[in-house]
């Protein structure tokens, strides 16, 4: 009883059962069977079964680093990830066997024997219940109660329908047959298999934690881009084909799958990539920050050189469906630089931005469309309307931003709330159907033309969004260090005693909508030019919160940080398509794992990481 | 003529009549004292003569001019500062753009100068110049809140209780800053619940009692005054 109370067995316990619990839930809600038709490596292992090694792997070298903290050593490590990797198994073997023709009677007796356990533990909680207290023993009772009823309707459930799979469909032959690797026939053998390998892998992961630093960051690395490149096999295989012949790309890749000796080739070489980075990474960067400042400075410029070459060269680097991607990434790069003067420098938190988005798409629209809704059948050219487009949008944030200035905080973002609602149900309304065409939208919008040539491939869009981020960029950077910006940032500190400053605050607020909604509708206008049709459902609230997510995911405040929460986000789920149905539970967990472990975004202003660190309560929209 | 004249103000918070009748004057060079309990109207007195909130009857003048209903931001450029209460500085913002935000106002090039001046003034904000302002302690705080309403260059300053929350050490040199600023020629109104060292240092003093001025006189009457030493200087 000791020795299981101990504070080492209860993190084993809880971590095993966590992760046991992981695979058990991806597999009831069909997340394992669907992986499986993914392969990762060709004929060796698939994205199913690696969901299967990696909850146990990750879990026994997480589990090694805590009871490493508790003191324990190398035996213990070791044995903690094997007992991870049972325990890993031990849900999916136990509802395998209740799957199973021969010990369906198991879950039977299961839920028979449920309801006495509870009751006999509420026995065993009263005979010793000297020193609990009657609520204490009030609530095991109703627990027991509790667990009776529902144990006995599952019971009544399975004897109506006789079997497991009409309440949980996703335990079916597929992932029977994923979780006995192969093995559905010899059910013994499969969860024997399934066991070992578990375990295996919890070991593995205890392994890897006790390795000294060097090759254990260079195996991390190593396993990390040959799992990356293999799972997202087909955005790999899209991006070499702009590169590399045919022939290559057949030894590298059978349709989308690594092949064997590609993958451990990529193995190899990151692994060598990774123990060099460990062993002189330091050095290089030591080397790097100890240089003069006009090397630096050189550096820097070659730096810059490179990566705008490399901005340049992308959608030829990445080919047509990535760069399709890119334009809509940087689409919501504009938004994100918009969007982040009202809330990340002034404090406003507008949730309905997606005003000056449908504003600049309908602009655009209307103005330059070839089809019936066009009011001058191409007349205008698309670098006309961009301007008007802008100035209309700054119009519309700014009739927006009158209202709702003398309200703070969590009120303005209801009331902005309710304004971006009302843009998107005027879209679809009758009432302007005559004008922007209501459900059916406007059809037929002309590609913009550069120089006589029709701009009409995502990777020739590609350009005019990069130049319109970069001039974003700029005036944004520009606006950070500014008496202007200085202001807004007084304002989302604190409004009265801005105003105590002298600063005209209203002003400053409508300014600050005004400008934010300038890159909405050149973003929207790009947009509508880029589908070439607007239809009422692309301006939904998603947008709006959307663009909020991709700013606190990267770092409010924070240019850099802005554009790489727009790869993040926006790139991302474009990225898991691969994974069907389950991208949004993957992105959702993304989203919330990110919460948990870097609340500051990724690329943090240092205003932020400065709050972070000290534990004081980011106050990021101006509440009260 | 007075600098300041504010004349029966009765303000409100919604339907609480805050203030009712507030009257009070401050000639150009003064330190005036204005003390009272918590929820006496010290505050709002300040709230309102800074122009955060409107009276609803009464008036405010200063210089000569009508200033009860002009709003506080052109009323910094006109010469009036406020040190709000809890020190109100932006946290996130460094020491040195705190004291860029305080002079805001102003577009003559002499602003640089007076940064040296705040620096002079307060030695420990120049040392923590590139320091975010929360980070700084309670008493650096109030400096910074004091230094950023010089920034200004106010003919009248208000402060609303610069020894709150601050260690009795710091308090003694709080109030001495604050008279090397009145013999530089600022006008000061000062708000205090420390009634005894506020009144150490005043020319004269208004005591308010819920809303409305219940004694006025010299500060040196004030310290005497029996009401005054039983009520606000726990002194039987």
């Amino acid at each position: 009883m000791n020795l299981l109370r101990s504070q080492t067995s209860k993190s084993i316990l809880v971590l095993g059962a966590l992760s046991g619990a992981f695979i058990l839930f991806t597999g009831a809600v069909g997340m394992i069977a669907a992986f499986h038709e993914r392969e990762v490596v060709d004929r060796f292992i698939s994205l199913g079964q690696l969901l299967l090694l990696i909850a146990p792997f990750v879990t026994g070298y997480y589990a090694a680093g805590k009871l490493r903290a508790l003191g324990e050593d190398a035996p213990v490590l070791l044995g903690g990830g094997m007992a991870i990797g049972l325990m890993t198994a031990i849900p999916s073997v136990i509802l395998l066997l209740f799957n199973s023709d021969e010990f369906r009677f198991l879950l039977d007796l299961t839920l028979r024997l449920i309801p006495f356990v509870a009751a006999s533990i509420v026995a065993w909680r009263m005979y010793r219940a000297g020193n609990e207290t009657q609520a204490v023993i009030g609530i095991w009772l109703l627990v027991a109660v509790l667990v009776g009823i529902v144990s006995f309707s599952f019971a009544l459930i399975f004897e109506i329908k006789g079997d497991l799979r009409s309440v949980l469909v996703n335990i079916n032959r597929d992932w029977v047959e994923v979780v006995t690797f192969d093995n559905r026939k010899d059910l013994a053998r499969g969860i024997g298999t399934f066991a070992l390998i578990s375990v295996a892998a919890g070991f593995a992961g205890s392994i890897l934690f006790l390795m000294p630093a060097v090759p254990r960051r260079a195996l991390i690395y190593g396993l990390g881009v040959t799992v990356l490149i293999g799972a997202f096999g087909e955005t790999a295989r899209l991006i070499l084909q702009e590169n590399v012949d045919r022939d290559t790309l057949r030894e590298i890749f059978r349709r989308d799958t690594l092949r064997q000796n590609a993958a451990l080739a990529l193995f190899i070489i990151s692994t060598v990539a990774g123990c060099l980075w460990a062993m002189f990474g330091r050095q290089a960067r030591e080397s790097f920050s100890n240089i003069n400042v006009s090397q630096r400075r050189s550096l820097n410029i070659i730096g810059l050189a490179v990566f705008v070459v490399f901005m340049l060269a992308l959608p030829w680097l990445i080919g047509r469906t990535l760069s399709d991607v890119a334009v809509t990434i940087g689409i919501f790069v504009l938004m994100g630089l918009g969007l982040n003067i009202a809330i990340g420098l002034a404090g406003l938190l507008d949730l309905g931005y997606l005003t000056n988005y449908a504003v600049g798409a309908y602009i655009l629209a209307v103005l330059t469309s070839i089809g019936p809704l066009g009011l001058f059948k191409g007349t205008f050219s698309f670098w006309m309307v961009i301007p008007l487009a802008l100035l209309a949008a700054m119009f519309a944030g700014f009739l927006f931003a009158v209202p709702v200035l003398r309200m703070r905080g969590d009120y303005l973002a209801i009331a902005t709330l309710g304004f971006g609602e009302i843009i998107g149900k005027l879209a679809i309304s009758d009432w302007l159907k005559p004008i922007i065409g209501g459900a059916q939208g406007v059809q037929a919008i002309p590609k913009p033309i550069f120089l006589g040539a029709e701009l009409k491939n995502p990777e020739q869009l590609y350009y005019i969004v990069l130049v319109a981020s970069l001039v974003c960029l700029f005036v944004s950077i520009r606006l950070n260090n500014s008496r202007t910006g200085r202001q807004w940032m007084a304002i989302r500190e604190d409004e009265d005693v801005a105003t105590a400053m002298g600063i005209d605050t209203a002003r400053a607020k409508l300014l600050a909508f005004t400008l934010s909604a300038a890159t909405g509708g050149v973003a929207g206008a790009i947009f509508a030019a880029k589908v070439g049709t607007v239809f009422p459902n692309s301006f939904t609230v998603f947008v709006s919160i959307n663009v909020l997510s991709l700013i606190i995911v990267g770092g409010i405040a924070s240019n850099p940080g802005i554009v790489v929460g727009a790869i993040v986000l926006i790139g991302m789920p474009e990225l898991l398509r691969e994974f069907s149905d389950f991208r949004f539970l993957l992105y959702g967990a993304l989203l919330i794992l990110m919460m948990i472990k870097r609340p500051q975004g990724l690329i943090p202003s240092k205003i932020v990481t400065h709050e972070v660190r000290t534990g004081v309560k980011p106050k990021l929209v101006g509440a009260e | 003529m007075a600098l300041l004249e504010v004349k029966d103000i009765h303000t409100y918070y919604g339907n609480i009549h805050a203030l009712k009748g507030v009257s009070l004057e401050v000639d150009s060079g003064e330190i005036i004292a204005l003390i009272g309990a918590n929820g006496a109207g010290k505050t709002t007195t300040l709230r309102t003569i800074s122009g955060l909130m409107e009276p609803r009857a009464g008036s405010v003048s200063y210089d000569g001019e009508d200033i009860s209903n002009t709003r506080a931001d052109l009323l910094v450029s006109k010469g009036i500062s406020l040190a709000p209460e809890g020190r109100g500085v932006f946290a996130k913002l460094t020491v040195e753009e705190n004291l860029d935000m305080g002079a805001y106002s102003r577009r003559d090039g002499a602003i640089k100068d007076d940064l040296k001046n705040a620096y002079s003034l307060f030695p420990r904000l120049e040392e923590r110049k590139k320091q975010f302002a929360g980070t700084l302690s309670g008493g650096e705080q109030q400096m910074l809140a004091i230094a950023r309403a010089l920034m200004s260059k106010p003919r009248l300053l208000l402060l609303d209780e610069p020894s709150m929350g601050l260690a009795p050490v710091l308090v003694d040199g709080v109030f001495e800053t604050v008279q090397r600023i009145a013999s530089e020629g600022v006008t000061i109104l000062l708000v205090e619940q420390n009634a005894h060292m506020a009144l150490q240092i005043a020319d004269r003093g208004y005591v308010l009692q819920s809303g409305e001025v219940a004694i006025s006189d010299t500060a040196a009457n004030l310290q005497q005054n029996e009401t005054v030493q039983k009520t606000y200087l726990g002194i039987d």
